[in-house]
């Protein structure tokens, strides 16, 4: 069944329409062989009696009306193996990094099979990942789907590499597993991470993919899913907990709309095909647990949102699939606040199951609920200050506009080793809401407060009750 | 008899055949494994097929059957704490037959054949029946009587009918034409099933949950909508619902959403209790999972599958309230299948036909008379996921147009945690005056002079808000700033409502009642000692205030209330003392 054709009749961008074939099967994979002997792989988008419209993953560039089309009968797979972890490989599953092939124990198909919902534990055990806003706010739990919303320049690859180097699963021994695939970042960049993991031992426990700024975009249809599909059979066949870090979410998706508009389909909104939403959650839904099976996989991608927009389909469409997002605030990095994640548009949606007693502490929820509410309420107040000035403001009012600069500067703002655990994150909490007068915290059950708040802490142990407040830190003239 | 055609194209979910000669929604058998398909289009000699499986790899010239047969659901006992895909197919049956990952070409049909189930005939030989009336009854589960009811489309005499345990496929008796009758009948899903007539809905669907039952009440037999932006709560509030409403039977449809929502009710619902019976919540509902993931087409079906479940069990007298989470996710499944066709698209690329698509889905709710006799409702709430939160998208605005209450989702209010996070200045409820006369019956006669105080002060506080951000809170007037504290209260208080507290999460109607009473009261007593002459401040600090904040978290609420508004009459005297 490798026969070849040579009736290529147009070659339009990525694409290349074949005629006078035998049945070829939809979502096949193709080679093409150009006149230098060089070879190209694509996959049939279109099959039909008359003609086969076909995807080339390397550009088209060389392509003519003589080059010989080979299809192979069969989907495309990636040859999976224990002996991946510790190697590099290109955005389409070659060796980079000089090592020989990998010795396939199996050959999975990449688009991977939707896992039944009936299959499917809910995730809940807690990750730590030292970072307060996250642990604290918008916990991760293993298998969860958790992306990064940042924007160009902003820290999000060292946060990224912080998670990947802090988290754990308290009072378990693996370690993570890494997933690492670059999807049309720079050169600078993938070196960055590639020297993080180096540098930390990482690297042996680690499959990484590379599609580079300069490699074909179409690659980049490939290289999430033969990231996941790597992910899998860690996870599925080896045990293993696997972390996986796609980065850049927005790179996929132009390319996603690169070949949309090669096929001149129908465009959704602003350019982005209909299809989109699909597409990512093939993607993003290949996160979980499965009942009875011991390793799982956990996302924590990076997306850059263009224009800094969260309402751009790019992120708009993920944080509809994904389970939260954790999203980055230039406003703080400018501030000089590190990670500079804004807690307020952030959401862990597997929280709740991930927190509480036995899991993290009881009093979780309600301290992460009233940081929330004093927060968003101290914000506002910003706002109101810019225009009546601090004086105009309620006793109340001036505490929780104080609260808010005290928060990001301390329970936000922490250093890129520093690695908090949960009792501390959930301590400064209190320590912080303790500035706000105690019938405030309306979000707090009477019993948490007793138990937890500093003054009553303080009370029940005999000590001194703690300081004040900070005082008046200076008001910040930053509205929003 | 099979037809034998053969495939002419793939592409994606969409096939073109030749050679056979299918009715419009016909299923048919498409390619070597036999995949399930839909017949959506015919083209001259071409028929256009969507297929509810994976087409990777399916060849043109493979063969096509049709099945005579249009796309159809097993109504019959056992459907009940299923969970199915968008074509009824049980998903532990699929765990079974390929595993943990969804395979292809694997059928499985709806209801389990091999149970017996003990039934009672309700009618004699000699009887005269026609569509929709009731054989008799199966204990279905604990507390729900599944009544058999001959086919919609059947009538004639009976001429016998036998006690005893059947299993689905067995005859329990025969009409005097010869007419077998069973246990099961089929029904294509995309057809209404037949009522004797519609009547209008009177009865509020209890939910407990105060902002719903008391701003924004929706009908048993209503129409409901709750778009927001993801991360506003949506699927919280639609489990809410699935949860703590008083409808009889539930149909939960996970429709291109998420496989981890799906897996947390599969785990949550068997535990829980329906607060009316004292049974778990699962032996009263349905799920259907078509996750983001699986086949689009599959999705696409997903919600007439469940409605026609839902029409089924209000076909035998019960009130059923079906969720749909997310219709977007529906809309756009239409849309993917739709530009496959190279169909003229409308509006932002959605088919020409999504608003009447919309419309027909509603207008299969209702409260309605069945052919049995009996009363029973279809209640459908379908949660919409615009674009960028953008509420002017054509998916949103379609079913603005169709349904009675809109509950709007607010990413503002969710960001500072304010759950539910519902605007109560956009939201609407047409069923307005409607329930008066029930509330004055089973709730209280001030009902609803309560709630509409409640919405007017919400009101008035919207406009303070807007002078308060010129000139700041302290430059009001003080009955001005006790105004708008009463108002924050009854947001806090009252409307704000964690769904993950076990007391808070459900909260019975009489004391939504007592809780809003209680706070409005303490708010007459605040406005009459400001009146007498004691300063805002000091009212504002008084501790019954901060006590009522959390009455909402006690299991015990008359105890709470009794205590803390016994401590506000102390209070008060005692600032009028002074
Ligand atoms: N009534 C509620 N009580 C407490 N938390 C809620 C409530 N509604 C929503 N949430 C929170 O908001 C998050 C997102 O809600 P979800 O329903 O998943 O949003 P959507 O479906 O609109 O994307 C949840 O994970 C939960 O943390
Ligand atoms: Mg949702």
């Amino acid at each position: 069944m490798t026969k070849e054709y040579k009736t290529i009749r147009d070659v339009s961008g990525p694409l290349i329409f074949v005629e006078k074939t035998e049945p070829v099967g939809y979502a096949e994979l193709v080679n093409v062989t150009l006149d230098d002997g060089s070879v190209k792989r694509g996959q049939v988008l279109d099959t039909s009696k008359d003609m086969v419209v076909v995807q080339i993953f390397e550009g088209t560039g060389g392509l003519n009306r003589g080059s010989g089309v080979r299809f192979t009968g069969e989907t495309i797979k990636l040859p999976v193996s224990q002996d991946m972890l510790g190697r590099i490989l290109s955005g389409s599953g070659e060796p980079l990094d000089g090592g020989p092939r990998i010795v396939p124990e199996d050959r999975w198909d990449i688009t991977g099979a939707a896992i039944n919902p009936y299959s499917r534990n809910p995730p809940a055990e807690f990750i730590q990942t030292g970072i307060s806003t996250i642990d604290g706010m918008n916990t991760l739990v293993r298998g969860q789907k958790l992306p990064i919303f940042s924007g160009s320049g902003l820290p999000h690859n060292e946060i990224a590499l912080q998670i990947a180097r802090q988290a754990k699963v308290l009072g378990a021994e693996e370690e993570f597993s890494v997933v690492f695939a670059a999807m049309g970042i720079t050169n600078e960049e993938a070196q960055h991470f590639m020297h993080d993991f180096e540098r930390t031992g990482a690297l042996e426990r680690a499959v990484v993919f590379m599609n580079l700024a300069d490699d074909p975009a179409v690659e980049r249809l490939i290289t999430p899913r033969l990231a996941l599909t790597a992910a899998e059979y860690l996870a599925y066949e080896h045990d293993m907990h696997v972390l996986v870090i796609l980065t850049d979410i927005t790179n996929y998706c132009e390319a996603l709309r690169q070949m949309g508009a090669a096929r001149e389909e129908v465009p959704g909104r602003r350019g982005y095909p209909g299809y989109m939403y699909t597409d990512l959650a093939s993607n993003y839904e290949r996160a979980g647990v499965i009942k009875g099976r011991k390793g799982s996989v956990t996302q924590f991608s990076i997306l850059s949102m263009p224009g800094d927009d969260i309402t751009h389909p790019i992120p708009d469409l993920s944080g509809y699939i994904t389970e939260g997002q954790i999203v980055i605030s230039r406003e703080l990095h400018m501030k000089g606040i590190y990670p500079p994640v804004n807690v307020l548009p952030s959401l862990s949606r597997l929280m709740n199951s991930g927190i509480g007693p036995g899991r993290t502490r009881e009093d979780h929820k309600a301290v992460s609920d009233q940081l929330y509410a004093a927060y968003a309420e101290g914000k506002d107040l910003r706002g109101l200050v810019a225009i009546v000035g601090k004086e105009a403001l309620s006793e109340r009012d001036r505490k929780f506009l104080e609260f808010a600069d005290l928060f990001e500067d301390r329970f936000v703002r922490q250093g890129m080793e520093e690695d908090r655990s949960i009792e501390e994150t959930l301590d400064l909490g209190w320590e912080l809401l303790s500035s706000l007068p105690e019938a405030q915290l309306t979000r707090i059950d009477n019993k948490f407060i007793e138990k937890y708040h500093p003054a009553h802490r303080g009370k029940a142990r005999g000590e001194a009750p703690p300081r004040e407040s900070t005082g008046d830190a200076e008001a910040e003239a930053t509205a929003e | 008899m099979e037809v034998k055609g053969e495939i002419y194209r793939v592409s994606g979910p969409v096939v073109t055949a030749i050679g056979i000669n299918a009715r419009m929604y016909d299923v048919v058998k498409v390619g070597d494994d036999g995949l399930m398909g839909e017949v959506i289009g015919i083209e001259s000699e071409k028929t256009i097929i969507q297929v509810y499986e994976d087409t990777s790899s399916v060849k043109p010239g493979e063969p096509v059957i049709d099945t005579g047969m249009p796309l159809s659901v097993e109504l019959g006992p056992g459907l009940l704490e299923s969970i199915y895909d968008g074509i009824q197919r049980p998903l532990p049956v699929l765990v079974e037959k390929m595993g943990d990952f969804i395979q292809r070409g694997v059928s499985a049909s709806g209801l389990d054949h091999d149970k017996k189930w003990a039934f009672k005939p309700l009618v004699n030989k000699g009887e005269k029946v026609s569509g929709g009336d009731i054989l008799g009854s199966v204990q279905e589960t604990e507390n729900i009587e599944h009544r058999i009811l001959v086919p919609p489309l059947v009538s004639g005499v009976i001429d016998e009918i036998d006690a005893g345990t059947f299993t689905v496929d067995d005859v329990i008796g025969q009409l005097s034409d010869g007419t077998e009758l069973k246990l099961m009948h089929y029904w294509p899903v995309r057809l209404p099933r037949p009522v004797t007539e519609k009547l209008r809905p009177t009865i509020p669907l209890i939910t407990g949950q105060r902002i719903f039952d008391g701003l924004f009440p929706l009908a048993k037999g209503g129409t409901a909508a709750i778009p927001g932006p993801f991360g506003s709560g949506k699927t919280v509030m639609q489990q809410q619902l699935a949860k703590w409403s008083d409808a009889e039977i539930v149909v939960y449809i996970g429709c291109g959403e998420r496989g981890n929502e799906m897996a947390d009710v599969l785990n949550e619902f068997p535990l829980l209790e329906d607060p009316k019976t004292g049974r778990p919540l699962m032996e009263r509902t349905v799920l259907i999972a078509n996750t983001s993931n699986m086949p689009v087409a599959a999705r696409e079906a997903s919600v007439y599958t469940g409605i026609t479940i839902a029409e089924y069990y209000r076909d035998m007298g019960y009130d059923v309230s079906l969720m749909a989470d997310s219709t977007s996710r529906w809309a756009e499944a239409m849309r993917e299948i739709s530009s496959r066709l190279e169909e003229m698209p409308g509006e932002e690329g959605y088919p020409a036909y999504l608003a009447a698509k919309l419309a027909e889905f509603y207008e299969r709710a209702g409260r309605a008379r069945a052919l049995c006799g009996r009363d029973g409702s279809v209640t459908v709430i379908g949660a919409v996921s615009p674009p960028g939160g953008d509420f002017s998208e054509p998916v949103t605005q379609n079913t603005l147009r169709i349904v009675k209450v809109f509950w709007a989702l607010d990413a503002k209010l969710a960001q500072r945690r304010h759950f539910p996070a519902i605007n109560w200045l956009t939201s609407y409820s047409l069923y307005g005056r409607v329930f008066d006369e029930w509330y004055e019956k089973n709730i209280s006669p001030e009902w609803t002079k309560l709630r509409g105080d409640a919405m007017n002060l919400l009101q008035v506080e919207a406009e303070l808000q807007d002078i308060v951000q010129l000139v700041g809170s302290d430059a009001l007037p003080e009955d001005q700033q006790l105004t708008l504290e009463v108002a924050r209260m009854v947001r806090e208080y009252f409307l704000q409502q964690n769904a993950y507290h076990e007391v808070d999460s459900y909260c019975p109607m009489k004391n939504q009642y007592k809780m809003l009473k209680a706070i409005l009261t303490w708010g007459e007593k605040a406005v009459a000692a400001l009146e007498s002459g004691v300063p805002v401040a000091d009212i504002l600090s008084l501790e019954s205030k901060d006590t009522l904040a959390k009455v909402r978290f006690e299991a015990d609420l008359d105890a709470a209330l009794d205590t803390v508004m016994k401590k506000a009459d102390l209070e008060f005297a005692g600032l009028r003392g002074e």
